[in-house]
């Protein structure tokens, strides 16, 4: 598909109605995205939309210091050594100003690393391990979406709360399903030390065996459940958990399944009353996220859903940084990310200087039934910032450069 | 004790669909001898048939009905493709249709997406079984008895189907001795469709039944096809009561092994496969199969070394090669280093299954310990490069020489199957083992050291190494062992008679060709600068398959240029398309159906044929002398 | 000229299938240079007594003493080693090689080079596997592959195949069959004209009773696993027990019917 062209055919359209006159080739600024748009495309269209959006905008609004904003996007496949190679093309070929984009861990700690050897800029945009900006971070990865760690502590302060003194937890068997269940753990017992870890359940990734897992964490009589599963996984454990009565009278706590990316799918499946993080576009009320709202439906006659969220955040904070910056040099990019606030459709945000990440919050409130879709009541935005660990501690978790 | 009760009962309900996939599988692998992957496809195609099918008919004559409607139209599918696709090669080499249904299921992943778009998709539930039963105080799924039902009494159509008709008896004399339905005088071509559409109505109504209690997505294919094969391998191929045991059994295992540890279902298919195969050559209900008869209308054009002629061309080809840093850009050369190792990973699986006869659906996990060998030497040793990649493939060498000699005492397709389910078990290790091997978020920062960090550096050197691997692989078909290897591939029996040890011979060319993958990934670690599990993973075993394939299995090196082909048009592919799986699958479809013998096997045999008839009188008369 | 050495000995042979006796009780000699005959209707035994010598059947009585080496428990490739060679009914070769690759890599397996990697396999013993196809007569046809090879032309192969570790012993199993009539004889007689020169001893079992009159020295009668008769061509024709299996089984073998044959 000759999606960059496509684009450029539209943004010359758009470009030319709004200033007049079209930009010769050399006032271009290209960034390079890479996502696994053919593995993952429920979730990678609707971000592909958020920053195709951006992009629009930008440009109508003069570009970036009066160059043309150029994205050039390649598919991934979900494999770590394809977003490698598209990696290096973007960067030897088409000599991108910085790299965007990727939404599986793995692959963004391979174009991390990429970035790092080659010394190219890398924004990464939703990959949520923690390893990309503590463990294996590096000065030229930033990452735009709350981590991990972010939404855990986000859930923990909600469930720290529950009276639930036996939690079982279900995560799928890798490394995100891994970690989150670990910080979770950990947040939790230090908030709440009489609690009890009762169960664990790991199902493969995409491969769950629903009835058998909701069986043996019934069998474990816990009180409450962390779920981490989302996709289809999701939605074969909570219809095996409504038909097998798991959820009744249990609290669940739940990752991510407040985005409509995986809420939705659920329709009048959804089991209510979870406390997950999420994003309820239906019940956000500032002028910031009208603004987005308002375009992006105009433009796809469409609701958001996370990722356009995400997508569309990812080419504004870019072309910020780029703007900053006045140059593609990646040391300049650096210097002028580091500690740079600009506003998005969730208020304003800053890009950390000590660990690189985004201080972008989520949405945490309660899972409801409404005319058989699946909402989010009860909702508040938790601020990133408020959600990380001390500078000490971020300190002793990232290498020294 | 009712929990127990309960969970057996859960572990029946995930026997159903897994059985009624695994059945059509081997139906058709009976009779066809095709391995049907696209089976999964047709798995998920009857879901999405039966998902728009329900959603638009109300009441429970419109689900059901719906159900069995999706079913046979998924079926009416499966004869076209049968009737367009397969039977032009059902004469191709052994596998060569499994390249054709790779290319299919490709296909159909994008396909799906196209017409039902990208999200999940929720299905009804079924009327009158969306509750559950109360059972001592635990919850059953009525939907989850009606499946439990369902299986014994497909089982007992099926049987009666092959006890009873004609039609099954023909199908089981078929699968008993193909030949000699032929001799009989059956309709053959009849017979092969009617299978394949029973099997393919069999795969799409386990998925169509899967709607009520599963999420309808364009990745259910692959998450089913590897587990059904594996039921019906433990099961015994061809064996129906197999599959039908061989399901229950893994469901059961899975129900009750996550008890004890919650991480099993990962690797339980795999690890009950592998014992099953190590103790139980043909599974539990299978039986020995009759040594493979060679195709007939297939001649072979014997191997020769390269002439002089020939081997100047092959240098010109590889200095032109090497040229390309003086003509391409950094992103070509890296390319062009990618396709380099490919070539030597294809290679070494081209030297397993034209040399020694052995088709390995597992080769990536020699080819991935090479690389994680590497990782580990550079990353936790801190060796030197030059010192890493040297005894970085001594781990894939050390894994076939393990793997290897439990391998080859099987052949045919349940050597494949043992091939595959080690490599998901050393996968399954790499993947969960997250404090030695970083899970799936790999290992990170393995970079070449100055002297090859250049793009064109590494290029020369990936070339160089590639260039090697080639010579020597051809080297070693055409020394005493390369032909004594051949003699066991020809022929076991006769083999045997001269005196040689045919599985010590397929042992050690499993460890030459596990080796020399190895050094492929040990290469391949250093261009990428990291190692992750997929390396290992099954979509890279089927790749390295499709390129052998697609060079020709039956030449002496064909797998070097079915990697460039294939990684090339990948890569291009990926680069260009979001749709690169439909593309691929198509360009994979068609060169089964116009080059049958694969590429470089194709332009052999128009070379031979060409040969032989500009020299046809001169033959004529030597045979006359020879008469006389 | 000393009595010739005894290569074969075979002591009370007994193989059965879950109670039906395939092989009771066989015995016999096999001297250097003779040629041997196995006969016997279908099913008498002949092909598991066969199997058995060679290796792939293992007896659940008896003695096989193999130049001196007993050979019970022995794998067919072991008992190679001892200097054994071997045809089979339906010919055993190597299709997608050339004749001469088939010859050759029995000598590569003959001169243990199989763990050889380096050589050049097409110039392994290129001159001893031409010397081969020249006795059996297959020397123009080296270069071709055998997969294109008429029927009688690969039952020569096997034989030059079967000759490739200077054998002591050669086991054919129906060495002519599928062969039109006129092949077998010089395929027999080929074979024996080898045996003869080079004392190789010769045991072969035959439907043709044409072939097996004119050139066995001795032969041997099975019939339901036991042997029935033993000598020569004349005594075993003379043999009346012979005679009634066989007119049972509606074969005829006489003298004029011979002659027709090979006129």
């Amino acid at each position: 598909m000759q999606r960059r062209h496509l684009l450029g055919a539209a943004l010359a359209v758009v470009v030319a109605g709004m200033s007049g006159n079209a930009m010769a080739q050399s006032g271009e600024i290209k960034i390079g995205e890479i996502n696994s748009y053919s593995l993952l495309p429920a979730f990678t269209e609707p971000y592909r939309k958020g920053w195709q959006l951006a992009v629009e905008e930008i440009n109508a609004a003069g570009g970036i210091n009066g160059k043309k904003l150029v994205v050039i996007s390649k598919d991934d496949g979900g494999k770590p050594a394809d977003a490698q190679t598209a990696a290096n093309e973007l960067v030897s070929s088409e000599n991108v100003a910085m790299l965007t984009g990727t939404f599986l861990s793995n692959i963004g700690l391979a174009v991390s690393d990429f970035a790092n050897q080659k010394k190219v800029f890398f924004l990464a945009a939703e990959p949520l391990t923690d390893a990309i900006t503590w463990a294996k971070g590096n000065r030229y990865t930033f990452r735009l979406r709350p981590s991990n760690y972010m939404q855990a502590a986000m859930l923990v302060e909600q469930a720290a709360k529950l009276p639930a003194k036996k939690w079982a937890t279900i995560a799928p068997n890798y490394e995100y399903g891994q970690s989150a269940v670990a910080v979770f753990k950990k947040l939790m017992s230090e908030k709440r030390p009489d609690i009890q870890w009762v169960d664990e359940q790991w199902p493969p990734q995409g491969k769950i065996d629903a009835g058998p897992v909701v069986q043996a964490v019934a069998a474990a009589n816990p009180e409450a459940i962390l779920n981490v599963t989302f996709g289809a996984d999701l939605v074969k454990l909570v219809r095996e958990g409504n038909t097998r009565g798991l959820f009744k009278g249990r609290s669940v706590v739940s990752f991510l399944t407040g985005e409509p990316e995986y809420l939705d799918p659920l329709k009048e499946e959804t089991p209510e009353g979870w406390i997950v993080t999420g994003y309820p576009w239906y019940d956000i009320k500032t002028p910031e996220h009208d603004k987005f709202l308002k375009a992006y439906q105009a433009k796809y006659n469409d609701y958001p859903r996370l990722g356009s969220i995400v997508g569309y955040q990812t080419i504004k904070a870019a072309a910020a940084i780029l703007a900053k910056a006045n140059s593609t040099d990646p040391e300049k990019l650096i210097a002028a990310a580091e500690g740079l606030s600009m506003p998005s459709p969730f208020g304003e945000i800053t890009f950390r200087k000590i660990d690189h990440q985004s201080t972008l919050g989520a949405f945490v409130g309660k899972t409801a039934l409404k005319d058989g879709k699946g909402i989010m009541v009860d909702t508040a935005y938790k601020k990133g910032a408020d959600f990380l660990p001390s500078d000490a501690e971020v300190e002793k978790l990232r290498p020294k450069d | 004790m009712a929990f127990y009760v309960v969970q057996f009962l859960t572990g029946l309900a995930s026997a159903a669909s897994l059985f009624l996939v695994a059945s059509g599988l081997s139906i058709i692998f009976g009779v066809t001898r095709i391995v049907n992957f696209a089976h999964g496809a047709f798995y998920m195609l009857g879901a999405y048939v039966a998902f728009t099918l329900t959603e638009r008919f109300s009441g429970a004559l419109g689900f059901w009905g719906g159900i069995v409607a999706a079913a046979l139209v998924v079926a009416l599918v499966g004869v076209i493709v049968e009737m367009v696709l397969l039977r032009r090669i059902y004469h191709s080499p052994e596998l060569f249709q499994l390249l054709a249904t790779f290319g299919l299921t490709l296909m159909v992943q994008d396909l799906v997406v196209l017409i039902w778009g990208p999200d999940d998709l929720l299905g009804r539930r079924a009327p009158g079984f969306k509750g559950a039963v109360d059972f001592f105080g635990q919850n059953i799924p009525s939907y989850d008895l009606f499946l439990i039902v369902l299986s014994p009494v497909v089982l007992g159509i099926l049987w009666l189907l092959f006890q009873r008709t004609r039609w099954g008896i023909l199908v089981r004399a078929a699968t008993q001795d193909r030949d000699m339905v032929a001799a009989l005088g059956v309709n053959q071509k009849w017979l092969f469709t009617s299978v394949f559409a029973v099997g393919v109505f069999l795969a799409a109504l386990g998925g169509a039944l899967q709607i009520p209690r599963d999420a309808v997505h364009h990745a259910m294919d692959l998450r089913i096809i590897v587990e059904v094969f594996v039921v019906v391998v433990i099961g015994g191929l061809g064996s129906i009561i197999g599959a039908f045991v061989a399901a229950v059994l893994v469901s059961e295992l899975n129900a009750f092994g996550i008890l004890i540890f919650p991480k099993i279902s990962i690797i339980l298919v795999f690890l009950v496969m592998a014992v099953v195969l190590i103790v139980r050559p043909w599974g539990l209900f299978g039986k020995p199969e009759a040594p493979a008869r060679r195709t007939p209308g297939l001649t072979v054009n014997p191997w020769r070394p390269l002439t002089s002629n020939e081997r100047i061309g092959a240098v010109v080809a590889l200095i032109a090669a090497a040229a390309l840093p003086f003509v391409g850009g950094n992103y070509a050369m890296t390319v062009g280093s990618e396709i380099a190792i490919f070539v030597i990973f294809a290679a070494s699986l081209h030297f397993l299954m034209a040399v020694g006869g052995l088709a390995s659906f597992g080769h990536a996990a020699y080819f991935g310990l090479g690389a994680y060998g590497v990782a580990f030497l550079a990353k936790m040793a801190g060796l030197p490069m030059i010192v890493s990649l040297l005894l970085g493939p001594l781990l894939g060498c050390l894994g076939a020489a393990v793997f290897g000699f439990f391998c080859v005492q099987l052949s045919g397709v349940y050597f494949a199957m043992l091939t595959l389910a080690f490599a998901q078990i050393v996968w399954s290790i790499a993947f969960q083992w997250v404090a030695v091997t970083g899970g799936d978020n790999g290992i990170l920062g393995v970079w070449p050291e100055k002297w090859a960090a250049g793009p064109a550096s590494f290029y020369w050197l990936s070339l160089a190494i590639a260039a090697l691997c080639v010579v020597v692989l051809r080297l070693i078909v055409f020394s005493p062992f390369g032909y004594a290897l051949r003699a066991t591939r020809d022929s076991p029996l006769r083999s045997e008679a001269i005196g040689i040890n045919a599985k010590r011979m397929q042992w050690t060319a499993f460890v030459i060709a596990g080796t020399v993958a190895g050094i492929g990934g040990a290469l391949f670690a250093y261009l990428k600068g990291s190692v992750f599990p997929d390396s290992l993973g099954i979509s890279l075993s089927v790749d390295a398959l499709v390129m052998v394939l697609l060079g020709g299995v039956e030449t002496v090196s064909g797998a070097v240029i079915g990697a460039i082909v294939f990684k090339a048009a990948n890569i291009w592919l990926v680069s260009q398309t979001d749709w690169s799986k439909l593309v691929l699958g198509g360009f994979i479809v068609l060169m089964v159906v116009a080059f049958p013998k694969g590429i470089v096997g194709t332009l052999e045999a128009i070379m031979a044929r060409w040969r032989a008839r500009s020299s046809a009188p001169k033959s004529r008369v030597a045979s006359m002398e020879v008469a006389e | 000229m000393s009595e010739p050495l005894t290569l074969l000995s075979v002591e009370g042979l007994s193989k059965s299938y879950g109670g039906v006796h395939a092989v009771r009780s066989v015995s016999f000699e096999l001297k250097a240079g003779e040629i041997l005959a196995l006969i016997g209707p279908n099913g008498a035994g002949k092909s598991t007594c066969f199997d058995m010598l060679n290796g792939q059947n293992i007896p659940d009585s008896g003695r096989i003493t193999l130049l001196g080496q007993d050979t019970l428990g022995r794998k067919p490739r072991e008992i190679w080693r001892l200097g054994v060679g071997r045809t089979f009914q339906i010919t055993a070769t190597f299709p997608t090689m050339t004749v001469r690759e088939n010859v050759q890599v029995a000598l590569v397996s003959y001169g243990n080079a199989l763990f050889n990697f380096w050589s050049s396999a097409p110039q392994f013993a290129r001159e001893e596997a031409g010397r081969l196809l020249d006795l059996v007569g297959m020397d123009g046809y080296a270069e071709r592959p055998c997969g294109e090879l008429a029927y009688g032309d690969l039952k020569r192969l096997e034989l030059a195949v079967a000759l490739a570790n200077r054998p002591k012993l050669l086991l054919m199993d129906e060495p002519t069959a599928g062969m039109a009539p006129r092949e077998r004889i010089e395929l027999m007689r080929l074979t024996a004209k080898i045996a003869r020169e080079q004392s190789i001893g010769v045991l072969f079992t035959e439907h043709d009773m044409d072939v097996v009159f004119e050139h066995a020295d001795r032969i041997l009668v099975l019939n339901r696993g036991s042997l029935i008769a033993e000598g020569t061509p004349e005594q075993v024709r003379g043999n009346p027990q012979v005679r009634a299996v066989y007119l049972g089984e509606g074969l005829v073998y006489d003298a004029r019917h011979r002659e027709g044959a090979s006129a």
